[in-house]
C-alpha cells in the first residue's frame, strides 16, 4: 500500500469531499463514508483497518458488509487510477 | 449520535454535465400518487405495481375535447383500445364521451361486450375477418376498411346480409414530415385511393361516407398533421367533385405524443412535447386550407398515448445494488422489461419513492430477469438505494399493460387511484394457477 499511499497523499482533498487529482486534473466528489476510507489509505492503513474503524464512527452492525463496501470503493479508486 | 451510514462512493465530475438547459439530470423525490402515499399503496397491493390516475386520465381527455371544441363544431374523440384496453381505463374513457377505435375481432368484442353501442365504434386494422365484418355491419360499427382483398370480403360478407353499410377508406397519404406507414390503407399519391374508390362505387354494395389517415406515432411535429389534414380534405372535395360522393367524417388519427423522451430525443420529453392545443391547430388550419370554404365534415381523432401515457406509474421494489465492469452502479429492481415494453423506445423518468441521500452517481437499472436485455433505464444519477427501498417509473401508461410479456415472472397488479383517493385493483396479478389453467399435458406423458 506504500506506493499507493504515495499516490493518494498527491490528492488534494477538502473536508466537505471535493478531491482534485493534480496529475490528471480530475476533480472528484465523495460522500464522507469515502473521506474517512481515503483518509485511511492515505495514513497507510489496510482495508481490513479501515472496515473497522467506519464501523465504529457509523455505529454500524455488521462488519462484513462495511468490508464488501470498503472493498468496492477500492475498486472504483482503482478504476480512476487513483491506485494500483 | 453518529452520522447514518452511507457506503462510500466516490464520482468523477464529467465536463459538460450541465448545459445551458441546465442540470443534466434533477432527481426529485414521489412518495405519494394522487395523494396516497405510495408504501400504504405498495402495502395493500404488492410490488411491482402499476398505478394508474383517474384524474389524470380524465383531465387529459377533457383538454383534448376543450381544444377541439375550439375549432370544430362536430367532432369525436375515440378511444384507441391498443393503447390500453383494460376494463377500467375504457369505462373512464366513454365516460368522458369518447367512441372506441378498435383494431382487431377480440377488441371489436371487448367493445360490444361492455356495452359500446356499435354505432360509436371504429373498426380499423389490416385483418378484419369475415366473422370480425359481420359483426360489424350487423351491429353498425363504423369499418375503415384497409386494402382492396378487405374491401372484397366486405362486400361479400354485406351482400350476404343483405345490408348496405357506410364505410370509411383509410388512405395513406406520402410527402410528410414523418416515417411513412405506407403499409396501412389505400395511397393517395399513386392512384391507388382512387382506384379503391371507383371500385367501391361501380361495385355499389358498400356506401362511402368516411375517410381515415393516421400517419405515425409519437410524432412530434404538429406541423405533419396540417400536411395530413389538408392532404385529406383535398382528395375529400375531389371526391364530391368527380364522383358525387358526400364524406361526412374525416378520421384523422392519432400518434400524439406524450411527455415521455424517446432514447434518441436529446430535449427530455417535458421540453419537447407540443401541446394538444398545437396539434389542434396544426391540423384545423390544415382542414381550413384543404377545405376552401366547404363545410367541415365531422372531425375524428383517435390519438390514445397522449391520452394515458402521462396518468400512470409503476413502482418498483429494489432487490440488491451491484458495481458494474466499467464503475458504474447497477441497481436490481424487481420490475423489467417483460411488464414495461416502453424501456425499449423511452429513457423513462425514474424517481425515488423516498428522501433521496447522499452522493447521486451514474446508475442503470436492470429488471429481475435472468436476460441481458432487461434494462429498465440506463445512465441516470441517482443518489444510493438500499434493497427494499423503492423507485417510481414515470408516463408509463400507454402500451405497457396491453404489450407485456407473462415471461419469467408473474405480471402484478394494476390499480386504479380516484379522485378521491380510493384505489382498487383493475386487473388482477398473474399467479402460477393463472398460467396452469391455460396448459394441457397429453395423457401420454401423464404420470
Amino acid at each position: 500500500m506504500s506506493s499507493d499511499s504515495s499516490r493518494l497523499r498527491q490528492l488534494a482533498v477538502s473536508e466537505s469531499g471535493f478531491v482534485f487529482d493534480p496529475l490528471t486534473g480530475h476533480t472528484f466528489t465523495v460522500n464522507a463514508a469515502g473521506l474517512a476510507v481515503l483518509a485511511g489509505l492515505k495514513a497507510g492503513l489496510d482495508v481490513d483497518a479501515i472496515a473497522v474503524g467506519l464501523g465504529a464512527s457509523f455505529e454500524v452492525e455488521g462488519g462484513e458488509d462495511v468490508r464488501r463496501d470498503v472493498d468496492d470503493f477500492v475498486l472504483r479508486l482503482r478504476e480512476h487510477g487513483l491506485v494500483k | 449520535m453518529s452520522p447514518r451510514y452511507e457506503r462510500p462512493v466516490i464520482v468523477r465530475h464529467a465536463l459538460g454535465g450541465a448545459d445551458k438547459f441546465g442540470a443534466a439530470n434533477a432527481v426529485r423525490p414521489m412518495r405519494d400518487f394522487e395523494g396516497v402515499s405510495i408504501a400504504e399503496l405498495v402495502a395493500a397491493h404488492g410490488s411491482p405495481l402499476f398505478l394508474f390516475s383517474e384524474r389524470l386520465l380524465r383531465q387529459r381527455v377533457r383538454e383534448l375535447r376543450s381544444q377541439l371544441s375550439r375549432r370544430f363544431d362536430d367532432f369525436v374523440v375515440a378511444w384507441s383500445y391498443k393503447t390500453n384496453y383494460l376494463g377500467a381505463i375504457c369505462e373512464v374513457m366513454h365516460q368522458e364521451g369518447s367512441w372506441a377505435e378498435v383494431v382487431s375481432g377480440m377488441e371489436l368484442e371487448k367493445a360490444l361486450g361492455a356495452g359500446v353501442p356499435g354505432a360509436r365504434i371504429l373498426f380499423n386494422g389490416p385483418a378484419k375477418s369475415a366473422g370480425d365484418l359481420e359483426v360489424a355491419f350487423r351491429t353498425g360499427v363504423h369499418v375503415h376498411v384497409d386494402h382492396l382483398d378487405e374491401l372484397e370480403f366486405a362486400e361479400r360478407v354485406a351482400e350476404r346480409l343483405g345490408l348496405r353499410p357506410q364505410v370509411g377508406l383509410r388512405v395513406h397519404i406520402g410527402d410528410l414530415p414523418v416515417q411513412q406507414w405506407d403499409r396501412f390503407g389505400f395511397t393517395l399519391d399513386n392512384g391507388s385511393a382512387d382506384q379503391a374508390v371507383r371500385r367501391l362505387l361501380r361495385r355499389g354494395v358498400l356506401e362511402l361516407t368516411a375517410l381515415h389517415c393516421h400517419i405515425g406515432t409519437f410524432v412530434l411535429d404538429p406541423a405533419a398533421y396540417r400536411h395530413e389534414a389538408r392532404a385529406l380534405a383535398r382528395f375529400l372535395r375531389r371526391l364530391e367533385r368527380e364522383h358525387g360522393v358526400r364524406i361526412d367524417s374525416l378520421d384523422l388519427g392519432g400518434g400524439f405524443a406524450s411527455h415521455n423522451t424517446l432514447h434518441q430525443q436529446y430535449l427530455p420529453g417535458e421540453e419537447l412535447t407540443p401541446s394538444l392545443g398545437q396539434y389542434v391547430e396544426q391540423l384545423a388550419d390544415g382542414l381550413d386550407e384543404g377545405l376552401e370554404g366547404a363545410p367541415p365534415p365531422r372531425i375524428v381523432l383517435e390519438t390514445g398515448r397522449a391520452m394515458v401515457d402521462d396518468a400512470a406509474i409503476l413502482v418498483a421494489t429494489v432487490l440488491a445494488n451491484k458495481r458494474l465492469a466499467d464503475g458504474r452502479r447497477g441497481v436490481v429492481l424487481d420490475a423489467g422489461v417483460n411488464i414495461l415494453p416502453t424501456a425499449w423506445w423511452y429513457r423513462h423518468d425514474v424517481f425515488p419513492a423516498q428522501e433521496p441521500r447522499g452522493l447521486a452517481e451514474p446508475t442503470v437499472f436492470f429488471g429481475p430477469l435472468c436476460m441481458n436485455i432487461d434494462v429498465v433505464r440506463e445512465a441516470l444519477m441517482f443518489a444510493p438505494l438500499e434493497a427494499g427501498e423503492r423507485v417510481v417509473i414515470g408516463h408509463v401508461g400507454a402500451y405497457n399493460v396491453t404489450q407485456w410479456m407473462q415471461f419469467i415472472t408473474l405480471r402484478p397488479n394494476v390499480v386504479l387511484v380516484s379522485e378521491r383517493g380510493e384505489h382498487a385493483v383493475i386487473r388482477r396479478a398473474e399467479t402460477v394457477a393463472t398460467l396452469l389453467q391455460q396448459e394441457e399435458v397429453p395423457p401420454w406423458l401423464r404420470r
